[in-house]
């Protein structure tokens, strides 16, 4: 049933995903190009979501645990470090280049385009390379 | 190249992202991270962490295809840059969101909904470093 569940909450967020435009580089970069062919739609796909998550965040924490057990795992990390924020800075130079994220990327791959495939096994080796660079993070898995 | 303006679809489309990120929180406890998920595929501690992330994955990747179902029409993804630019915006993405410990939808849509401290710092950042590289790239190098 767990994983039914995971299936199912994989499937929601990949349809919001691609009925948002998010999964299309071309209106992505067109969300940060202000100067020239801007595209504001990605800004009411952020608001969406997050009035939704916002909102049904507090409804589930009413809760005692979650459905399948295990605890609500959220992370506690406030520290502002040159981590955090070198990290941010550089992710929002490859979105800016690339046009993909992570989140918009897996479910794009069930479109078959070969880009998908290379965009991720590059955000793949991305990961090895943080991870020889600096080894000694703790795993805080923020998000 | 233009993009249509689509509020509704956008809206609508985040709605169902912020919809699938309560339900992991309500099923699992977890929060839904598009770089947690794929790093913890990638370096898997154990199997039970690895299988709801694994059949998520699954039901993200046959989101286009339902949509195909349904409408007819496969999600638009055109994607106005050259390979290298997918690839090297790929590494930069995968190595900036591991440091950062998050991407747009952890560090977003989840990390904004539970007012993260974190989160309210890393969002700014990637959203003006991507503003600032997509015109670099368009408007002052012209590609």
């Amino acid at each position: 049933m767990r994983l039914i569940f995971a299936l199912f909450t994989g499937l929601v967020f990949g349809v919001g995903i691609a009925i948002s435009g998010m999964m299309n580089p071309a209106k992505v970069f067109n969300f940060f190009d202000l100067t020239g062919t801007w595209d504001p739609s990605l800004a009411f796909v952020m608001g969406g979501a997050v009035i939704i998550t916002f909102i049904g965040y507090r409804l589930v924490w009413r809760r005692n645990a979650p459905l399948f057990g295990g605890g609500f795992q959220i992370p506690n990390n406030s520290s502002i470090d040159a981590r955090l924020v070198g990290g941010s800075a550089i992710f929002g130079i490859g979105w800016g280049i690339a046009g993909f994220c992570p989140g918009a990327a897996i479910p794009a791959l069930g479109t078959g385009r070969w880009e998908v495939v290379l965009f991720l096994a590059a955000v793949t080796a991305g990961f090895y390379a943080r991870r020889l660079l600096t080894p000694i993070q703790q795993t805080t898995k923020a998000a | 190249m233009e993009t249509l303006f689509t509020p509704f679809a956008s809206l609508g489309g985040g709605a169902l992202i912020g919809l699938g990120a309560v339900l992991l929180m309500l099923g699992l406890g977890r929060i839904l991270g598009a770089t947690g998920i794929m790093s913890g595929l990638v370096f898997a501690e154990n199997s039970s962490e690895f299988s709801w992330r694994a059949t998520m994955v699954v039901g993200m990747i046959l989101s286009p295809g339902l949509i195909f179902l349904v409408t007819g029409q496969m999600p638009e993804l055109s994607v106005p840059v050259s390979p290298l630019m997918i690839a090297i915006g790929g590494v930069i993405v995968g190595f900036g969101a591991s440091l950062g410990s998050g991407c747009t939808s952890g560090h977003g849509v989840c990390g904004l909904s539970r007012l993260s401290v974190r989160s309210i710092v890393a969002v700014p950042t990637f959203m003006v470093t991507a503003t600032i590289t997509v015109y670099l790239i368009r408007h002052v190098f012209g590609a």
